[in-house]
């Protein structure tokens, strides 16, 4: 236990002293999350939008120019039919048209209620959603000065509707896939690069021709890279909830497991690929093309795995990311439990175990 | 016996780089692998230490085997990789502790073994082991070898990139350790370390040459070396390699050895055959032959 | 400048702010001469010959390269000399002949030149059988040798070798300092720098640096008589330790 402890000690100093792979490490998760953040939230200002006024009454006059009179939108053009709204969107001049229905005016006074439809452009997700957002406000703002002196209130009734990306791809989507991609990262290439410098510095044959067991290196390894990794988990979920005001709806106690149990099989697949490089630039290239691409382009956290040709969705299935994505998207958007995502952490710890008894099994005792 | 060799071979894909070596080191013995780069001195290092296994042969160290025992070996052995292999991040005293706790033991317990050495290097025991020169390195290295009181020491190229200062200072060391009763093979390719040794042996394409104390190994020199030399360097050489009775010429530093084919040489002869190239100032006189000398005939 | 010297250098002195990595060195180095220059490392030898081989700027003092000055012609410099090292010589995923027309390139050779100067290189070495296999499965010496061959494509005035025969087999290395003899015969200028104090002993004269300073140059015999000793070996632990 001593040599062990002797072990840990040693790595946490090789990872406190290497200022720029330490900055890395912290940095990295913050850059990213940032980056797909606020490239995702940019604030709205001056936004095109286009009007079809079925109606053409006092009150959809007054509406549209609230507005039109607010800093956030200013009306580009005015459409007479359906039919143009689909060619204002091709054209890209507005972001969004506002359908007022006919007779709006004549059914809010005599049903209390009037149907307005905000449809807007979601190849840019985030204005999508603000721009809705913004215009309800400042309907219900409207509705409350209508509603002053009323008894029976008047309602307007907005419907939202996106177009070209109806599933609203946001910022709240991209955290479960940036961490993923950052605990495969943090976990797998540094402890492979940990693991190989010791070859090329030759400190790997010392360590060889010494009673310590090959457990003990290996665990000795991970160990320092699972709290790493943690801290990294914890960041990037305080981040979202803090700066994105992502609401986490499921249990944290269950998403710190189902990443812990994440982290260790990135781990695992680190020291997978330690026993096949000989240096770090080959451990690093690895770890970079046989990991992260797959992360990133099948996991389903860019591109919906649905969506790809049978034999990718196929060979999806033994990328243990897509698994992690699929648990973290059920506790962190969804808010599910256990219950709901039992077998994708069945699956996901089954490769975890896969992982770390072929890499025991992998680890030389000798150096050839 | 300390170390047992019985004829290893290994062999890596097409390279032989070791043929069929068997030798012994006595207990408490310094004994020294003599050959230059490629010879298959690491090879031979690192089947000793468990490290690789041999394609034929077997071989014990401490009493124990190489590959069914290497446990035992493991913790019985001390060994100091070509490179010297430390961490470099980690401080002098760092280095020294991790290497003791991963062998069970603390510095404190055997400081004794190490002091003599170690004493030169505290005086930076909080400087990375990256930052030190060269003779530093090798000495914290040495120290990290030695403790867990080893019994068999196993040194390869210690003293390569070193300094001669450093060097020098460095075999008076394994001197002194020899004396505490550690058994140390160690690996050189400089010729003139041979004689610090007990006994060497002189190995060159994965073959042993000759095994011998450094003494005897030169008295076994076939023939009289004479050290020549004139006032053209070049011409010399070229006019050495031309004379019909050469045995064998080597530039030796600021002279030519030079060994004649014939019983009867006479130096006479030779000066006159000098001059007829039209070289001056012609020194012939006997030498004594050196490790460097041996290994050439044998390699020959 | 005299005629026959190929490199005078004098008072030449580099600081890195604080720390004299090279104190005032001065000394003169003659054509076709086989000059040793020793030291222990982090003695300065380093640091000295990249200010002679141009790519590193004095802080003080003059020195000429093949009758050019360090500071103002150090790109000429680079064309007239040669320069070999243990550590980086030649591509070992290149075969001997690529090797050959690859830095016959960089020297700026004509095509036919590289072409008649490989073809006379691969008959002197005797390297025919393996002119194309990779230099990478070459043993040791014949790389070396080879190396030393190829940083003379150019005839540059002066070759730079920096500790050339570590590690290499007797033999072998009395093969090479043969090709060093026969370069130095032919009126090149050889600078060796090493701490392989057996290496010293073939040069025309050495020169010993410790801390920064050259603190002994003669011919090898003379620095034995000098300290009374038998090899060089001694004459540098003398030198070294005070």
């Amino acid at each position: 236990m001593k040599r062990f402890i002797g072990f840990i000690k040693k790595e946490f100093y090789h990872i406190f002293r290497d200022r720029r792979s330490l900055f890395i490490l912290f940095g990295m998760p913050i850059a990213q999350i940032m980056l797909f953040g606020f490239a995702i939230t940019n604030e709205i200002n001056n936004i095109d939008i286009a009007v079809l006024d079925h109606s053409k009454d006092a009150t959809t006059e007054e509406i549209i120019h609230k507005i039109s009179a607010s800093k956030y939108f200013s009306i580009n053009q005015f459409i007479n039919k359906e039919s143009d709204i689909e060619s204002v969107f091709k054209k890209g001049k507005v972001k969004a048209v506002l359908n007022f229905e006919k007779d709006f005016s004549k059914n809010l006074i005599k049903n209390h209620k009037a149907n307005l439809q905000i449809i807007t452009d979601a190849t840019d997700p985030n204005t999508a959603n603000t721009i809705s957002n913004y215009v309800n406000a400042i309907l219900i703002q409207y509705q409350k000065e209508l509603n002053k002196n009323i008894s029976i209130p008047y309602q307007i009734v907005p419907q939202t509707r996106m177009v070209y990306n109806p599933e609203l791809k946001s910022v709240y989507m991209f955290v479960p896939g940036v961490m993923t991609i950052i605990l495969m990262l943090v976990s797998a290439m540094m402890t492979s690069i940990s693991i190989t410098k010791e070859k090329e510095l030759g400190t790997m044959e010392i360590l060889l021709v010494s009673p310590i067991k090959p457990i003990q290196v290996i665990v000795g390894k991970v160990f320092p890279y699972i709290f790493l990794s943690v801290i990294n988990a914890v960041v990037i979920v305080l981040l979202s909830i803090f700066i994105f005001k992502m609401p986490v709806q499921g249990s944290l106690f269950l998403l710190g497991l189902e990443s812990i149990l994440f982290i260790i099989s990135a781990l695992a697949l680190g020291i997978l690929i330690s026993t096949i490089s000989a240096t770090q630039q080959t451990a690093m290239m690895i770890s970079l093309m046989g990991l992260m691409l797959p992360v990133i382009l099948l996991s389903g956290f860019i591109f919906p795995i649905s969506s790809m040709p049978l034999p990718l969705q196929v060979i999806s299935n033994i990328i243990p990311a897509k698994w992690f994505i699929i648990i973290i998207k059920g506790i962190m958007l969804k808010g599910v439990g256990l219950q709901y995502i039992w077998k994708e952490t069945f699956i996901l710890l089954g490769m975890t175990i896969f992982f770390i008894a072929l890499s025991v099994k992998k680890y030389k005792i000798r150096l050839e | 016996m300390s170390i047992i060799i019985s004829n290893i071979s290994k062999s890596y894909k097409k390279v032989n780089a070791l043929k069929n070596i068997s030798f012994d080191v006595k207990s408490g013995e310094l004994f020294g692998l003599i050959g230059p780069d490629g010879a298959g001195k690491t090879t031979l290092f690192r089947i000793l230490t468990t490290l690789l296994i041999a394609n034929e042969g077997s071989a014990k160290v401490a009493d124990f085997d190489v590959v069914s025992e290497y446990k035992s070996i493991r913790k019985s052995v001390g060994y100091m990789p070509g490179k010297f292999s430390l961490y470099q991040d980690l401080t002098v005293e760092e280095n020294l502790e991790f290497f003791a706790t991963i062998f069970g033991t603390t510095i404190d317990e055997n400081y004794d073994l190490i002091k003599d050495i170690y004493v030169q290097i505290e005086p930076f025991k909080n400087r990375r082991a990256g930052k030190l020169s060269g003779g530093m390195k090798q000495k914290l290295a040495l120290c990290c070898a030695l403790i867990h009181k080893p019994k068999v020491l196993f040194l390869d190229e210690p003293t390569t990139g070193v300094d001669p200062v450093s060097r020098k200072e460095f075999w008076e060391m394994l001197k002194r350790l020899q004396q505490k009763g550690i058994t140390i093979l160690v690996s050189t390719p400089y010729m003139d370390e041979a004689a610090l040794c007990d006994r060497i042996a002189l190995i060159q394409d994965g073959e042993i040459l000759e095994i011998d104390t450094p003494q005897a190994i030169v008295k076994h020199y076939p023939k009289q070396i004479y050290n020549v030399k004139a006032n053209k360097m070049y011409q010399l050489i070229n006019a050495l390699n031309d004379y019909k009775y050469n045995h064998s010429v080597y530039p030796f530093g600021e002279f030519v050895h030079y060994t004649d084919s014939r019983m009867d040489f006479n130096s006479k002869d030779l000066e006159v055959y000098l001059e007829s190239k039209n070289l001056s100032s012609i020194e012939i006189e006997e030498t004594k032959p050196t490790i460097e000398d041996t290994f050439m005939e044998l390699a020959k | 400048m005299n005629n026959n010297n190929v490199i005078e250098v004098q008072n030449l002195t580099k600081m890195f702010g604080d720390f004299t990595a090279v104190n005032a060195i001065s000394f003169e180095v003659e054509k076709g001469e086989i000059f040793g220059f020793l030291g222990a490392n982090g003695a300065g030898k380093t640091t000295a010959m990249k200010m002679l081989i141009g790519i590193s700027n004095p802080t003080s003092g003059k020195a000429n390269v093949a009758g050019l000055d360090v500071y103002k012609q150090a790109e000429d410099i680079k064309k007239n000399i040669g320069y070999m090292s243990q550590k980086f010589a030649l591509y070992d995923d290149l075969t001997v002949k690529e090797n050959i027309t690859f830095f016959g390139g960089i020297y700026g050779l004509s095509r036919k030149r590289i072409k008649e100067k490989s073809a006379t290189l691969i008959e002197e070495l005797g390297l025919e059988s393996v002119a194309k296999k990779l230099v990478g499965s070459l043993p040791l010496g014949w790389k070396q040798k080879l190396s030393f061959s190829v940083s003379l494509l150019h005839d540059p005035k002066i070759v730079f070798l920096d500790e050339p025969t570590g590690g290499v087999d007797p033999i072998t290395r009395r093969q090479f300092w043969e090709l060093i003899y026969k370069a130095a015969h032919q009126g090149t200028t050889v600078f060796v720098t090493t701490h392989y104090m057996d290496e010293a002993e073939y040069c025309d004269r050495v020169s010993i640096m410790v801390n920064g300073k050259i603190e002994a140059l003669d011919t090898p015999k003379k620095l034995k008589q000098q300290f009374n000793v038998t090899n060089m070996n001694d004459v540098f632990l003398k030198l070294a330790r005070g």
